[in-house]
């Protein structure tokens, strides 16, 4: 009895993620960000939307993929989760789908290099398309950065 | 219907009406006699009760509904007021704010209040404790005389007249004037009644029949009175008789009846207690002289308030988060303005020259409104004081006087939202410390009820706040003996320091401690606390004190803590703001002049040798480093007494900016305290000198 859900589908390198539709709260061309000094390497920094000041991570930093020049492609989806307001740089955002719930599959251990914890599942769709479901509150939590830090530090 | 869309205007309103009910019961304590106060409190438990009703909120409703009995009898003269039942209704009133705090934090509003609701109820059968019982028959007493001496239908004899006049009685009012010379008064007013009550009914007669009976009244009284006959005919029967000066009847119909009862409850209400109730007073409330005539300064207000239709609200009410929305729109629409100004200059086109120019001047006074909408009066916080001062007083057996003054001067939300600690704090100092018992200012030859002073008001770019008490004043050399006991300064230094000075003392951190304290003064608990957070607020506290006099705290605040004024500087291709309150001064040094001392960097500044941070190291800035230059421009920041020059590449100017946080997922950025949005719409971070020094 799983229900439709729509789903905003974006890329990172060759595999294309999804995040459900009402956790996007836009998607943005790509802008100026100012930098903030003494911080996590993926938080790239701030931005200006409409005169809020939301802070921008980049997720290929975040799931420690090597980073990419920013091309016309690039976009920043704004998420809003657990009242947190943050931008994801990915590397191209176009493309909204309805997903089946019922299709979700719990994830492998390491899907294109993000690790199980990160994700919610992964959605096969269609012939041979992969979609990669976010788990954003892992990945926004940060508890869990510093341990990871302190263990390999 | 769908409640929760009400919820958060019930819960508005309901601390409105508690708010409104704490006054007035403040204001009826400094003057028991006023009825109009209890008709205001009446009220306002009423519509609680009906809120509460139809919200579901059962025991809310139930309680007011016990308090509006009790208030019914006293507004009915049927019941004085006294200290039992001040104390029981304040209670009540308590028990109804935390039921409204249960429900402002997700809760039913439910609380076990049967031990309030017995009092009241036992309040209603007439069973008030014996101890307020000897002192309020003599208030009743004299308020009888007061009462009577008016024109005045309870609810029951209202309902008779008017239930008379529905079955198609007469209902007159008579005034009798026997004439001067009259010898036996009493005799020929007896007869007039005697006369009447064979053709009819007195149901109301002033002065009562009893003073009239002995001879307690003038030349004249007035009465309501039932019969068939019409006004006429009355006339001229009383005026047969003799020694009548002038008889008028007038026959009431529905309405000139509401309105006489009307007028009649008014006239009462307004009555100044005359003087046997005053003199009553003291003895049976806790009412000093001055209490009083402060009790009777609010009473001109009060039936103000209360007589008249009520004026529809000028005012609404406004979520501070839609203000948040306006004010980031609006800073957008600023960064757009700046943009078309440049398109402008380069265009070159006269026309759209002046468009844009309107804008700007349009778009100016946008800027002041939306920045008003954030105002505050201060009497958002100061509403709760009265009732707070009130109640320390009461325990601390001490009587004490508070005057508000300036309670519509306005702040920002964000200060506001900030302030209340620290003034509860002061306050309670003043009340606790300040104020001194009854006995030592009797003793000092100072009337037994203390002032405290309460005074808000705008002075340039900033808001005081002062808290002054006629109290025991400070003594600076206690202050200083115990810091040199204490060993926070030398004998030397105390010597050294002025009565300033020693006053500041009272809000270092050493000093927090109360034992220390009541030894000196009795001052001091906790004032470093309050000196830390309006410091937090930019602001800044003074004491002003005379020995034997009393003390004024006085409170400087910023109108906002959204706006400030900072100074923006260049940092490579990085630009941040630093807040002009924490600048000292801005200068250039010489690589020559920076020596290094353990490792650290230091310059001379004045006389004395002071740290230098270079911004560009701790921030990492990619494309600059101020020891590659000859010459580098600093910025000296303070925190408290110690300086720290900070190492920037240009100053770029000074600047009003708006305060951004910089988002709950960022909240703590170590040398940052925040973020502002610069004319190009750019994202400038604002430094906290205070990091920077330890």
């Amino acid at each position: 009895m799983a229900e439709d859900i729509k789903v905003i589908v974006f890329k990172l390198g060759t595999e294309e993620y999804g995040i459900e539709v009402e956790k996007v709260q836009t998607i943005e061309r790509m802008m100026p960000i100012t930098r903030v000094p003494k911080t996590y390497s993926f938080i790239k920094g701030v931005i200006n939307l409409r005169g809020v000041v939301i802070p921008v991570i980049d997720l290929r930093g975040r799931f420690s993929i090597e980073e990419a020049e920013h091309t016309d492609q690039t976009r920043i989806i704004i998420v809003n989760v657990n009242e947190m307001e943050v931008g994801f740089i990915v590397d191209s955002a176009n493309d909204v789908i309805d997903l089946n719930r019922d299709i979700i599959d719990i994830p492998p251990d390491v899907v294109g290099g993000i690790k199980a914890k990160y994700l919610d599942g992964v959605a096969k769709i269609g012939e041979d398309r992969l979609l990669i479901m976010l788990n954003l509150s892992e990945v926004l939590n940060k508890g869990e950065i510093v341990q990871l830090e302190s263990l390999e530090g | 219907m769908d409640m929760n869309q009400y919820l958060s205007m019930f819960i508005d309103e309901s601390n409105d009406h508690l708010q409104s009910l704490n006054e007035s019961m403040m204001g009826l304590e400094a003057n028991p006699e006023d009825l109009s106060i209890v008709q205001v409190i009446f009220r306002s438990a009423h519509t609680l009760k009906g809120m509460a009703a139809t919200m579901g909120f059962e025991d809310l409703a139930s309680l007011t509904h016990q308090m509006e009995n009790v208030l019914d009898l006293v507004r009915n003269n049927k019941l004085r007021m006294q200290d039992f039942i001040f104390d029981t209704l304040f209670k009540s009133i308590d028990a109804l704010e935390s039921m409204v705090e249960d429900i402002t934090g997700g809760g039913e509003g439910k609380a076990d209040v049967s031990a309030i609701v017995s009092s009241l109820q036992a309040i209603v059968r007439g069973e008030v404790p014996a101890a307020g019982g000897a002192a309020a028959e003599v208030t009743a007493a004299a308020a009888g005389n007061a009462a009577d001496a008016q024109v005045y239908l309870d609810e029951f004899q209202y309902s008779v007249l008017e239930q008379s006049l529905q079955e198609g009685h007469q209902v007159l009012y008579v005034d009798v004037a026997i004439r001067k010379d009259c010898q036996l008064k009493a005799v020929r007013a007896y007869m007039v009644f005697d006369l009447l009550e064979r053709s009819g009914e007195v149901v109301k007669s002033f002065p009562s029949v009893q003073d009239i009976e002995q001879e307690k009244f003038d030349y004249g009284f007035s009465l309501y009175y039932i019969t068939q006959k019409d006004a006429g005919e009355i006339q001229k029967m009383i005026l047969n008789l003799s020694e009548i000066d002038t008889v008028t009847a007038v026959a009431l119909d529905q309405e000139s009846l509401r309105q006489m009862g009307q007028e009649s409850v008014a006239a009462t209400a307004e009555a100044p207690a005359p003087a046997p109730a005053l003199e009553a007073a003291p003895a049976a409330s806790n009412a000093s002289p001055a209490a009083s005539a402060h009790g009777r300064e609010e009473n001109k207000a009060a039936p103000a308030r209360a007589g008249g239709a009520p004026s529809p609200s000028r005012t609404i009410r406004v979520d501070i988060e839609r203000l948040d929305v306006l004010m980031n729109l609006f800073s957008e629409l600023l960064i757009d303005r700046v943009r078309l100004e440049q398109l402008a200059s380069e265009v070159q086109n006269g026309d759209l020259t002046e468009t844009v120019e309107h804008m700007g001047r349009v778009s100016g006074d946008l800027q002041n409104i939306v920045m008003k909408l954030r105002m505050v009066p201060v009497d958002t916080v100061f509403n709760r004081f009265p009732r707070m001062v009130r109640d320390l007083a009461k325990s601390l057996d001490k009587k004490v006087d508070l005057i508000v003054t300036g309670a519509d001067t306005e702040l920002d939300r964000t200060v506001i939202d900030e302030i209340g600690d620290p003034l509860v704090h002061l306050l309670r100092n003043a009340v606790d410390h300040g104020v001194e018992s009854i006995a030592d200012r009797v003793a000092a030859g100072k009337p037994e009820t203390g002032t405290v002073h309460l005074r808000a008001f705008h002075s340039g770019n900033h808001v005081f706040i002062e808290i002054e008490e006629d109290g025991r004043g400070i003594y600076p050399k206690k202050i200083l003996g115990s810091a040199v006991k204490k060993g926070a300064i030398t004998q030397e230094q105390a010597n050294a320091m002025s009565d300033d000075e020693a006053y500041q003392l009272l809000f270092a951190p050493g000093f927090s401690t109360a034992e220390v304290i009541s030894d000196v003064s009795g001052r001091g608990v906790g004032l470093d606390v309050v000196k830390a957070k309006i410091s937090s607020l930019g602001g800044n506290v003074t004491i002003y004190s005379t020995p034997g006099k009393g003390t004024n705290f006085s409170v400087q605040l910023p109108l906002t803590l959204s706006i400030i004024a900072a100074m923006l500087v260049r940092l490579g291709s990085e630009k941040y703001a630093i807040p002009l309150s924490s600048i000292v001064e801005t200068g250039i040094v010489k690589q020559s002049q920076i020596r290094t001392i353990h490792g650290n960097k230091m310059l001379e500044f004045r006389g004395s040798h002071i740290p230098l941070v270079s911004l560009s190291k701790i921030f990492s800035i990619p494309d600059y480093d101020e020891s590659t230059e000859e010459e580098t421009e600093i910025v000296v920041v303070r925190k408290g007494e110690r300086l720290v020059a900070l190492a920037v590449q240009d100053f770029i100017g000074q600047n009003e900016i708006v305060i951004k946080n910089l988002g709950k997922y960022l909240p703590e950025v170590q040398g940052i305290s925040g973020a502002t949005i610069l004319g190009d719409g750019q994202v400038a971070l604002i430094i906290d000198p205070n990091a920077f020094i330890k």
